[in-house]
C-alpha cells in the first residue's frame, strides 16, 4: 500500500514521525542517492560514504521538508549539497579533484572492453570544472530537464542551458585534441 | 542533443557501479536508527552512553569530527554538558557501526527494520544518569589509551540551528550536519558484543543486531565498561562431543598454530568482559604458550611428538592424553632469505590507537629482526589498493620506516584487490630457495569489494600453491572479523595472530618471529586410532574448527596446518577406560560392537602424523604408539591442561564437573615453571579476572 503512495506524501508522513513511511522512502531512494553521489564524485567509495552520511542525516533533514518541491528535487538538492560540503573539505586538505582521478586508478581490473569507454568518461569528467560536472551529473546522469536541474542547483534554467552548451564545447575540443594526436 | 553529450550520457550510465547491497543496508539501518533517535529527541529525551575510548581525528567522517573538535579549548569544552559530549562520541561510533556492519544481501525493497518497540523499551529514567556517570571521567582503558573527555564536547549554543529547507552551501552547512548527528541518542552503545554471541560468520548480523540492540535496556549492563557497538564475527563450532571408541575409533584433525583466540580472550577480559564463547578456541589458547617439549633429534625429521598420559584434573574417572609436538629449530644463521609483503589495511576503521598506530610500531619492531638479504614491500588497501613501498632491502630501515609512518587511515576496505596486489608483489620478489610471505594486517574488515568471502578464500587457497604463505595479524576490536581472518590464514598456509598490545606484537613478531615466518612442515595432520580394549570413550579438547574426515588424513590434496621453526603444538584428549564409572554412554542393548573387541594390546591408541616438507607435494607419515605409562607429566603438559581447563570454563563446557576457577588457577600456578616472559602468570591473572567477572 505504501509503495503506491507518492514520495511527497511519504515524506510528509515521515517528517511527522511515521516510521514505515520513512523506511519506504529510504528503500525507494537509496540507489538514487548513491547513483547521483557517484556521478558527482566519480568514486564508488566516496559515493557510499556520502550516501550513508546523507541517509544518516535524512531524519533531521526531513524536519525541513515543507512539501514545496517534488521530493526527488528536494533530495537531489540534499545530495548535491552534501557533495559540495565534501568537496570543500577536500579542498582544505588539498585533495581537490581527486575523486574522478581516484576512480581512474581503482578501475584497473575492469573488463578490458569497458576500459576505453570508461577511460574516456573519467578523463572527460576530470577535465570539466566541478560546476559543469554537477550539471552533467544531473542533466545527463539523472535525465533531468534543465529546469529541474536548475531547481536542484538553485540556478536559473538559462544558466543550466549555458552550462550544457559549455560542456558540449569542451567535449568537442577534447575530441579534437585527441583526433589531432 | 549532440553526439558528445549523448556519448557522455551513455558512458555515465554504463559506468555506474551497482550499489553495494551491504553498504545500502548499513546506510538504511543507520538512517532508521537516527530516525528513531530523532523522534526521541523531538520528544525531549536526550540520551547517550559513553564508550570507553575515543578516536583520534583521521580521514573521512572522522576527520570532520576532528576538525570540528580542534577549534575548541578545554574551557569551552568543559562549558558544554557531559551528555552532549557523550552524544557526539556515541554518534561517531554508531556511524562506524553502520558502515561496517556485515550483512547478507537483502532484496532491494526490503528494509531491515528494527522492531518498533524501541522507544518503549528505553527506560527513560536511566538515560541521563548514564551520560553523567560515565562521561566525565577521563578514564584510561586497559590498553593504555587515555580517554580525554574535553575533546569531544560540543558547545551547546550550536544546537538550535536555522531550519531553512533550502540549505545553502555556506560554511555553516558542515557543522550543521554534525549537529544533526549529535542529537541522536545512542542506546546501541551498550555492549553489543554480547549480541554477536552464537552468531556464525555470515549470519544476518544487521537484522539480528538491530533487533537485539534496541531491545537492550540501557543501564542494565555493566556501566563501567562500555564497548563500541561491534560487528565482530568469530569462527567456532560446538565443543567436540564424547565419542564412543567402538563406534568411531579414529579421530583426525589438522594442527592449529594460531594464537589469535587467546589474545582476543585476554583483550576481552582486560576490558572487563567475559569473551564471547565463540571467540574461545581452546586449542589456540593452549598453543599460545611456548612449551619446551623434547626437541627432535636429527633423525626425527622436522618435529617430534611426545605423548603424556596423566590423570584428568577435573575428572578422577578419566585420563588425559597430552600430545606435544615440538618443531625443530633449524640453524637460523643460514636461514633462507625472506620476502615479506606487508599488506596493510588503511581503511577508516583502522584509525584507532590500537589499530594502525600499533600496527606501525609492531612492524617497526620486527624490522630489527630482518637481515640485509631479506626484502620488504608494503601494499596498502583502502578505497584503492596500491604499492606503498616497492620491494626494498631490509637494511634500508629508514626507507621502510618512513613508508610505514606515512600510512594514514581513510577510505573503505577493498581487501580482495589489495590481496591480489600483495600476491603479485610477493611473486615478483620470490627467488630460488627464498621464503615469501604476505603479512596481512587488518581489523579483519573486508567489507567493500568482496561480494563473496568464499571466493576470497578460494583465491587464497589457489595462491597457496604458488608457495607464498599468508599470515594474518588482527588489530583492534569492534569489527574484528575473526572468522575471515581464520579462514584466510588457514587457507593461505599461515598463522592468525591477534595483536592488542605492543607486548603481544613483540611476542609474535620478535620473540617468535622465526616460528611465525619459517615453516618447517606443511599440512600437518594428526590421526589417533583409539584401542577399544583400553579406551571406551574419548573426547578431543578443542580443534573443533580443525576437524578432518578420516579419509582426509591420507589425501595429500587436503590442506592442513603448518608448523613453524621451533614452534610447539599441543593436542589433548580426555579418555575413559572400559568399565570406568566415568563413562557417559551406556553400552548398546542390541549392537554388540563393544563386546567383540579382541586385542591383546594394552596400548591406548596409535598416533599417526602426516606432514609435507615445506613446499613439498607428497606427505610423510610418522607413527607412534600411545602406551599406558608415559612417565610423569612435565610442567609444560600440566600447564597446557590448566589452560585447556581455562578455555573450557570460558565456553561453559559441560565436562568439568565441579572443577572451577580456583582449581584452574591452582593448577596453572603449580605448573608455571620458569615462565621467563611472564606469559603464564599473565594467564593466571586472566583466570582471576574471569573468575571475578563470572561471579557477577
Amino acid at each position: 500500500m505504501l509503495m503506491t503512495t507518492s514520495d511527497e506524501i511519504l515524506a510528509t508522513a515521515a517528517a511527522g514521525g511515521d516510521r514505515d513511511a520513512f523506511a519506504s522512502l529510504l528503500a525507494r531512494h537509496y540507489d538514487r542517492i548513491n547513483g547521483l553521489a557517484w556521478r558527482l564524485t566519480g568514486s564508488r567509495a566516496d559515493a557510499q560514504d556520502l550516501a550513508q552520511d546523507i541517509c544518516a542525516n535524512l531524519p533531521a533533514k526531513l524536519r525541513n521538508w515543507r512539501g514545496e518541491a517534488r521530493f526527488s528535487t528536494w533530495l537531489y538538492r540534499v545530495v548535491v549539497n552534501a557533495v559540495h560540503d565534501q568537496r570543500r573539505r577536500n579542498a582544505t586538505r588539498q585533495r581537490a579533484g581527486q575523486g574522478w582521478g581516484d576512480w581512474e586508478i581503482a578501475r584497473q581490473d575492469e573488463m578490458a572492453a569497458d576500459r576505453a569507454a570508461q577511460d574516456w568518461l573519467a578523463q572527460a569528467m576530470t577535465r570539466l570544472p566541478p560546476e559543469l560536472r554537477d550539471t552533467v551529473a544531473l542533466v545527463l546522469g539523472e535525465d533531468m530537464t534543465q529546469a529541474e536541474a536548475g531547481l536542484v542547483l538553485g540556478l536559473s534554467e538559462g544558466t543550466i542551458a549555458w552550462r550544457m552548451s559549455e560542456v558540449k564545447k569542451r567535449l568537442r575540443s577534447m575530441a579534437e585534441q585527441e583526433g589531432a594526436r | 542533443m549532440t553526439d558528445e553529450l549523448d556519448a557522455l550520457r551513455a558512458a555515465l550510465r554504463r559506468a555506474e557501479p551497482a550499489p553495494d547491497a551491504r553498504a545500502r543496508d548499513a546506510a538504511i539501518a543507520l538512517a532508521m536508527k537516527n530516525f528513531d533517535a530523532e523522534q526521541r529527541a523531538v520528544q525531549g529525551l536526550p540520551a547517550a552512553a559513553r564508550p570507553n575510548s575515543d578516536r583520534p581525528s583521521g580521514a573521512g567522517i572522522w576527520n570532520r569530527m576532528g576538525i570540528m573538535l580542534k577549534g575548541l579549548t578545554t574551557q569551552q569544552a568543559l562549558a558544554g554538558t557531559a551528555s552532549i559530549a557523550a552524544i557526539c562520541v556515541a554518534v561517531v561510533l554508531t556511524g562506524q557501526q553502520g558502515w561496517k556492519t556485515g550483512t547478507v544481501d537483502l532484496p532491494p525493497p526490503v528494509i531491515a527494520t528494527p522492531p518498533e518497540s524501541t522507544i518503549e523499551i528505553m527506560p527513560e529514567a536511566d538515560v541521563p544518569t548514564i551520560a553523567e556517570s560515565t562521561a566525565p571521567d577521563g578514564r584510561t582503558d586497559l590498553q593504555g589509551q587515555a580517554v580525554p573527555l574535553p575533546q569531544v564536547v560540543m558547545p551547546e549554543p550550536m544546537a538550535p540551528m536555522a531550519d531553512s529547507a533550502m540549505e545553502s552551501t555556506a560554511p555553516l552547512a558542515a557543522p550543521r550536519t554534525r549537529q544533526e548527528r549529535s542529537v541522536m541518542p545512542a542506546p546501541e552503545m551498550e555492549g553489543t558484543g554480547a549480541n554477536t554471541l552464537g552468531k556464525s560468520a555470515g549470519a544476518d548480523a544487521l537484522g539480528g543486531m538491530s533487533a537485539a540492540e534496541s531491545a537492550m535496556p540501557m543501564g542494565a549492563r555493566d556501566l563501567q565498561i562500555q564497548q563500541e557497538p561491534d560487528t565482530e564475527a568469530f569462527a567456532n563450532e560446538a565443543p567436540n562431543p564424547v565419542k564412543v571408541t567402538a563406534e568411531e575409533p579414529v579421530s583426525t584433525f589438522s594442527i592449529d598454530v594460531d594464537t589469535a583466540s587467546y589474545s582476543v580472550v585476554r583483550n576481552s577480559l582486560n576490558m572487563g568482559q567475559l569473551p564471547p564463547p565463540d571467540a574461545v578456541r581452546v586449542e589456540e589458547m593452549v598453543n599460545y604458550f611456548p612449551y619446551a617439549y623434547p626437541a627432535p633429534a636429527a633423525e626425527d625429521g622436522p618435529f617430534r611428538p611426545s605423548v603424556t598420559v596423566m590423570p584428568t584434573p577435573w575428572n578422577p574417572a578419566t585420563r588425559l592424553v597430552h600430545i606435544g609436538i615440538q618443531g625443530a629449530m633449524p640453524a637460523m644463521a643460514d636461514r633462507p632469505a625472506l620476502n615479506l609483503v606487508f599488506l596493510i589495511d588503511t581503511s577508516g576503521s583502522m584509525d584507532e590507537p590500537a589499530k594502525l598506530p600499533l600496527l606501525k610500531q609492531s612492524l617497526s619492531l620486527m624490522l630489527g629482526q630482518l637481515r640485509p638479504q631479506d626484502q620488504v614491500a608494503i601494499v596498502a588497501y583502502a578505497g584503492s589498493a596500491g604499492v606503498v613501498l616497492e620491494p626494498t632491502g631490509a637494511q634500508d630501515v629508514s626507507r621502510i620506516s618512513a613508508a610505514l609512518n606515512n600510512l594514514a587511515a581513510g577510505g573503505s576496505t577493498a581487501g580482495a584487490e589489495g590481496l591480489e596486489l600483495a600476491y603479485q608483489v610477493a611473486a615478483s620478489m620470490t627467488g630460488e630457495g627464498e621464503v615469501s610471505r604476505v603479512l596481512l594486517a587488518t581489523d579483519g574488515d573486508f567489507n567493500v569489494g568482496v561480494s563473496d568471502p568464499d571466493g576470497l578464500e578460494a583465491y587464497v587457497a589457489k595462491k597457496r600453491d604458488t608457495g607464498i604463505y599468508l599470515s594474518v595479524l588482527g588489530f583492534g576490536r569492534g569489527n574484528l572479523d575473526d572468522a575471515v581472518m581464520q579462514s584466510l590464514a588457514q587457507n593461505g598456509n599461515g598463522q592468525a595472530a591477534y595483536i592488542d598490545t605492543l607486548n603481544e606484537a613483540r611476542k609474535v613478531l620478535v620473540d617468535q618471529l622465526t616460528g611465525a615466518l619459517f615453516p618447517i612442515a606443511d599440512d600437518v595432520k594428526i590421526q589417533v586410532e583409539w584401542n577399544p580394549a583400553t579406551v571406551a570413550e574419548y573426547r578431543l579438547i578443542g580443534y573443533e574448527t580443525r576437524a578432518l574426515r578420516r579419509e582426509d588424513f591420507n589425501n595429500d590434496q587436503i590442506d592442513a596446518g603448518e608448523i613453524g621453526a621451533g614452534v610447539s603444538v599441543t593436542a589433548i584428549y580426555e579418555v575413559t577406560a572400559p568399565g570406568s564409572d566415568g563413562l557417559l554412554n551406556d553400552p548398546l542393548r542390541y549392537g554388540a560392537a563393544g563386546d567383540t573387541v579382541a586385542t591383546d594390546s594394552d596400548e591406548l591408541g596409535f598416533l599417526r602424523l602426516r606432514y609435507k616438507e615445506p613446499g613439498g607435494d607428497t606427505s610423510i607419515l610418522k607413527e607412534t604408539a600411545i602406551g599406558q605409562d608415559t612417565g610423569p607429566a612435565s610442567d609444560d603438559a600440566r600447564f597446557a591442561v590448566a589452560i585447556a581447563g581455562f578455555g573450557q570454563l570460558l565456553t561453559g563446557a559441560v565436562y568439568l564437573g565441579d572443577w572451577g576457577w580456583d582449581d584452574a588457577i591452582t593448577a596453572a600456578l603449580a605448573a608455571r615453571g620458569e615462565d621467563a616472559f611472564g606469559y603464564r602468570i599473565e594467564a593466571v591473572n586472566l583466570m582471576r579476572m574471569a573468575q571475578s567477572l563470572s561471579a557477577n
